[in-house]
């Protein structure tokens, strides 16, 4: 059984829709990038995905029905919003009194080892505690708790790299096990990118792409290009192409790298590039490329 | 799917079993959560206590004072000279507490969504139903329950400094015992606290509850001005003031409502001279007060639903 399943999920707000109809199905165990500009249908979908929202259409988490059964599905699966959300006026202390006294899953004394590692004084109330300290507390707190699925929006936002690269570490070190599943959902883009096992990116409500970061790095070439070799390599149908230095960089989807080799400098494309490759073809937004949508990675996470 | 709920998820994973918390814990951590985010619930009576008990030291050294210019007066009117500040001191702190209990109210459902910690409280395996009961808690069992103990404790240090005060000045205590049936006092207190200021009142903290979960912004304004509008609206098309005076009498202090022990309001909660006027044990067959709970049920629930249906931001 997927950890999640969605089937047509769809949610508006007045005149706006926030879900145009996403299908999605994660696997357990993956590590999944939900990546998408601003007002993608991120937040919404995470929210619909943890019972904060009625939706439509047919979602199960956890084998779970999220808007019903909001409370058994909290047992199994956490959720860190965003940097704001921890109450200012909680004591660590008590904080941990509390997950102790209401949540079947919290492990106490594995949340204590973590917050021993931090320099979070135990009896500081959240409002005394630095951006990055709160970050930690809620880390700590959500990593004390045997859960099955780990909810994260925009997690790192405002804070230091320092503080970043060190969230990612402890939630791969300290808490990723292979058999738990992690979704986190951001627009830093180059930040996840090597913590993640799939990707997926929205646009306006939908999906527009997925797949797994394996399918991406051997996928995926881009090719630096001089003004000479342009003609021939816009043959092979790139599917997308930016100036830079001087150069082109066209990005192509599944063409041989022998073919590629001779019209210039070969790399590997960035999630970033990907994403804005992705984001320019979509119909309505300004395109770069002449024409070539790009076809999805069908199956990839299935 | 209806899972019942002690089986694990339908993850393949092997969590480790859950253990079911019982309610009555959970319900425990609930009630301190909300001791800890108001720290005014219980400092504020505390406060109003420890006032009083200045008062009262005023009055105990008065107390020879004044019965000694009340040597000529009938023993009635001695005894509510000796009475008169005990009546006073429960009067201000059940005082007190309701104007906490309206003020927690408003604020319950209401601050959570003003600094999204909802968002945090809702990552915890706890129904909406849940917290919601845990807020209505406070008013209707917690505060009634702290307010009785303070006034005990209040009582009781006034007693001490009255009797220090007598026997110093040579007046002796004897009126002091006569006027001062304690344990009479208290049940009369405790019973006047469950009845009207528990289950009696039960329907505004039920409304103030259901505002908390439904305003935007100041929920005051929005649980004051629809009661103003619609006492308004009567006014000025029927000429009358019904729906206002109902409020008002639920509230108190209005003789012409049999149920409700309206002179413990008007004369003290001690009444004048014997505990009589604080036992009413008419009040629990009054329809009055199982109709006002009857409505705070279906405001409780509006607001276990609102607070389940409330979108984020």
């Amino acid at each position: 059984m997927p950890c999640i399943e969605a089937r047509d999920l769809r949610k508006s707000y007045g005149a706006t829709q926030a879900l145009a109809g996403v299908n999605l199905r994660v696997e357990e165990g993956r590590i999944l990038g939900l990546i998408g500009p601003n007002g993608a249908g991120k937040t919404t979908a995470l929210n619909a995905m943890l019972g904060l929202i009625s939706y439509s259409g047919e979602l199960r988490v956890l084998g779970r029905n999220p808007w019903t059964e909001r409370e058994l599905l909290m047992r199994d699966a956490c959720f860190i919003a965003d940097v704001a959300v921890l109450p200012r006026w909680l004591r660590v202390c008590d904080a941990l009194d509390f997950l102790a006294g209401t949540h079947p899953r919290f492990n106490r004394s594995r949340a204590q080892d973590f917050i021993a590692r931090t320099t979070i004084p135990r009896t500081a109330r959240v409002r005394e505690l630095s951006k990055g300290m709160v970050v930690q507390l809620h880390l700590a707190l959500v990593m004390a708790i045997d859960a099955s699925l780990l909810v994260l929006d925009e997690p790192t936002l405002g804070l230091d790299i320092l503080f970043r690269k060190q969230f990612y570490d402890s939630l791969l070190n300290d808490y990723y096990d292979r058999s738990r599943t992690i979704l986190i959902a951001t627009h830093q883009v180059e930040e996840v990118q090597h913590v993640l096992s799939d990707v997926l990116f929205m646009d306006r409500g939908r999906v527009v792409f997925e797949a797994s970061m394996e399918d991406v790095e051997s996928r995926y070439v881009e090719v630096l290009v001089g003004a000479e070799p342009l003609a021939a390599a816009r043959a092979l149908h790139p599917i997308a192409e930016r100036p830079l230095f001087g150069r082109t960089a066209l990005l192509f989807d599944r063409v041989d790298r022998a073919q590629l080799e001779p019209l210039g400098e070969v790399r590997t494309p960035g999630l970033a590039d990907l994403f804005i490759a992705v984001m320019e073809n979509q119909p309505g937004r300004a395109a770069s490329a002449p024409g070539h949508a790009p076809r999805r990675a069908e199956g990839a996470l299935a | 799917m209806s899972a019942p709920a002690d089986v694990l998820s339908g993850s393949q994973r092997p969590a480790s079993p859950v253990v079911a918390i019982p309610f009555a814990r959970r319900l425990y951590w609930l009630v301190r959560r909300e001791l800890w985010e108001f720290r005014s619930l219980y400092i504020g009576p505390f406060a109003a206590a420890v006032l009083t008990v200045i008062g009262g030291f005023f009055a105990a050294v008065k107390l020879p004072g004044k019965l000694h210019a009340a040597a000529a007066l009938s023993a009635a009117d001695q005894i509510r000279i000796v009475q008169d500040p005990y009546n006073f001191a429960a009067l201000l702190l059940m005082l007190a507490t309701f104007l906490l209990s309206v003020v927690y109210c408003l604020e319950a459902l209401y601050s959570e969504r003003r600094d999204r910690s909802i968002l945090f409280w809702k990552s915890q395996p706890v129904s909406d139903t849940l917290t919601v009961l845990s807020k209505a808690f406070i008013p209707l069992i917690f505060l009634p329950l702290y307010t009785f103990v303070l006034t005990v404790a209040v009582q009781i240090a006034m007693v001490l400094m009255s009797v220090v005060s007598l026997t110093l000045s040579g007046v002796g205590t004897s009126l002091l015992w006569a006027g001062l049936p304690l344990l009479n006092m208290w049940t009369g207190i405790l019973f006047h606290l469950i009845t009207v200021h528990s289950l009696w009142y039960a329907p505004f903290f039920g409304w103030f509850l259901f505002i908390s979960a439904y305003a935007r912004r100041v929920p005051l304004l929005w649980a004051t001005l629809p009661v103003l509008a619609l006492a308004l609206i009567e006014r000025m098309a029927f000429g009358t003031s019904n729906f206002l005076m109902f409020v008002l009498r639920r509230f108190g202090g209005n003789d012409s409502d049999p149920p409700y022990p309206a002179n413990t309001m008007t004369h003290g909660p001690m009444g004048s001279g014997t505990v009589g006027h604080l036992m009413h044990p008419d009040i629990l067959f009054s329809p009055g007060l199982w109709t006002g709970l009857a409505v705070t049920a279906i405001f409780l629930t509006l607001a276990i639903r609102l607070r389940r249906v409330r979108e984020p931001h």
